[in-house]
């Protein structure tokens, strides 16, 4: 970040990479929610942000005006590999998306991620004992960040002792959007050079893993592309690690900032799974992108073919339409139809392993340290774009 | 009252399953999938509107019995 020119207006000029946005986006959101509820900036090449929850939705479920050929709204358009995209299904559009998704849900389906809990508790033990005896520890960095990059490795089949690659890529790819396009291809490059390793590993010698179990699968009779497996076991190496990172570091964060929500964890441990949601519905981090497909007037808006648009399910989750004393965060709250998952066919694949790592990295913290704060609250540093979460943050654990 | 999973709007998000267990399970893709015809014995009406509540796709109907 820091490539743009600052914001001065967030109706006409927003930059979801701006340093404002990445520490509080909330009262953008709800300006703009107020005063030009669908807005539009010339950046990237033209880019459009609904911040209401109706309109993040009713895009969100209009496949036929707007396209996910690509989901990270970057200065250039990427090469169109319809109907695949780069990174099967969620690149994917209709009707090819259904049969690439279908491949990935039984093994992320609650049964078969709950076989993975106990593991993923044990790694979490194993980090919160090394903390142990320390005054400040960095949350995000010393815990949160390990937690999904462990899990996904684990389910892949890829080595766990690779865990610092996986999150170079990830910070090229999803974190550094503003990189000129040279630097954008040599990344991407050097990753699917590692997958395609892994994937001529699998090929060799065959586990009982997910990368065997996409070169094993079939879709309407026929094995997978070899590019149709890379990319997705790219999107599941990509998409499960700052994600999930960082709803476990702003969930701490909340805690962290807030004791009585705290407290009333450590108590009541048994609000966990409500609590969770709401943490979800309040520090979503997930913004998604989609195409716009052909030139369109979209309620009013004249919308142009290849431009992008922002879906904040993050805003979207703090519509005072959808939800009452939405910028507060309650964590009993019964009622909740958030949508940090997405909405429409794209819901993440992935919700129930993100579920179960935030929940398990949640129990096994409160009970490691019943008792923590912000040891520094101006020292947290949040990352913006579209993956939102704190990177760096400082929790006084002794 | 009964309880229904629309299949058209299900996505598997798993809010009706999580919250109502005794009502909805999981199928073998993790969409919602009615018990024992969806019927919602009274002690558990609460569940049902809790699953109701919570389903951001607005999958889950409910439906009074006539």
């Amino acid at each position: 970040m820091g490539r743009h020119p600052p914001v001065a207006d967030w109706a006409t000029d927003f930059d979801h990479t701006d340093e404002a946005w990445a520490q509080n986006p909330f009262p953008i959101w709800a300006e703009l929610r107020r005063s030009c509820p669908v807005a539009h900036s010339d950046r990237y090449g033209g880019v459009w942000l609904p911040t209401r929850h109706d309109d993040v939705a009713a895009i969100a479920y209009d496949t036929d005006n707007f396209t996910s050929r690509s989901i990270i709204v970057t200065e250039y358009r990427p090469p169109d590999l319809s109907p695949r995209g780069g990174v099967p299904p969620i690149s994917s559009d209709p009707p090819f998306h259904q049969g690439a998704r279908r491949l990935l849900l039984a093994p992320f389906a609650p049964q078969a991620i709950a076989r993975l809990e106990s593991s993923t508790r044990a790694y979490c033990d194993e980090l919160v004992d090394a903390l142990r005896g320390r005054d400040v520890v960095d949350a995000a960095a010393e815990y949160a960040q390990h937690i999904p990059v462990r899990v996904i490795a684990r389910m892949l089949g890829f080595p766990e002792e690779d865990a610092e690659v996986f999150r170079g890529f990830v910070d090229h790819v999803i974190e550094g959007v503003s990189l000129p396009i040279e630097q954008r291809i040599e990344g991407m490059g050097e990753l699917f050079a590692y997958l395609r390793a892994q994937i001529e590993d699998h090929i060799e010698r065959p586990r009982d893993d997910l990368t065997t179990y996409l070169l094993n699968a079939e879709m309407d009779g026929h094995p997978l592309e070899v590019g149709h497996v890379g990319g997705t076991i790219g999107l599941l190496l990509l998409a499960g690690i700052d994600t999930t990172w960082s709803a476990i570091g702003a969930s701490l964060w909340h805690l962290a900032a807030n004791p009585d929500d705290r407290a009333r964890l450590v108590a009541e441990p048994e609000l966990l799974p409500t609590a969770l949601e709401e943490l979800l519905r309040a520090y979503a981090p997930v913004t998604m992108a989609r195409l716009v497909k052909h030139d369109i007037d979209w309620n009013g808006r004249a919308m142009k073919a290849d431009e992008w648009v922002l879906l904040p399910f993050p805003a979207a989750n703090r519509d005072p339409e959808e939800f009452e004393d939405a910028d507060q965060v309650i964590i009993d709250r019964e009622v909740n139809r958030h949508s940090a998952f997405g909405l429409g066919i794209h819901r993440c694949v992935g919700s129930h392993l993100a579920r179960m790592e935030l929940r398990v990295a949640l129990e096994v913290w409160l009970r490691a340290f019943p008792v923590f704060g912000l040891a520094d609250p101006d020292a947290v540093v949040w990352a913006g774009g579209q993956v939102r979460g704190p990177r760096r943050l400082p929790i006084r654990i002794g | 009252m009964r309880i229904r999973v629309d299949r058209g709007r299900c996505e598997g998000h798993g809010r009706c399953y999580a919250l109502a267990p005794d009502l909805i399970e999981a199928d073998e893709l993790g969409n919602g999938r009615e018990i024992g015809g969806g019927v919602v014995p009274p002690e558990l009406e609460t569940a049902a509107h809790r699953a109701f509540e919570n389903c951001p796709e607005h999958a889950v109907v409910l439906e009074e019995a006539s």
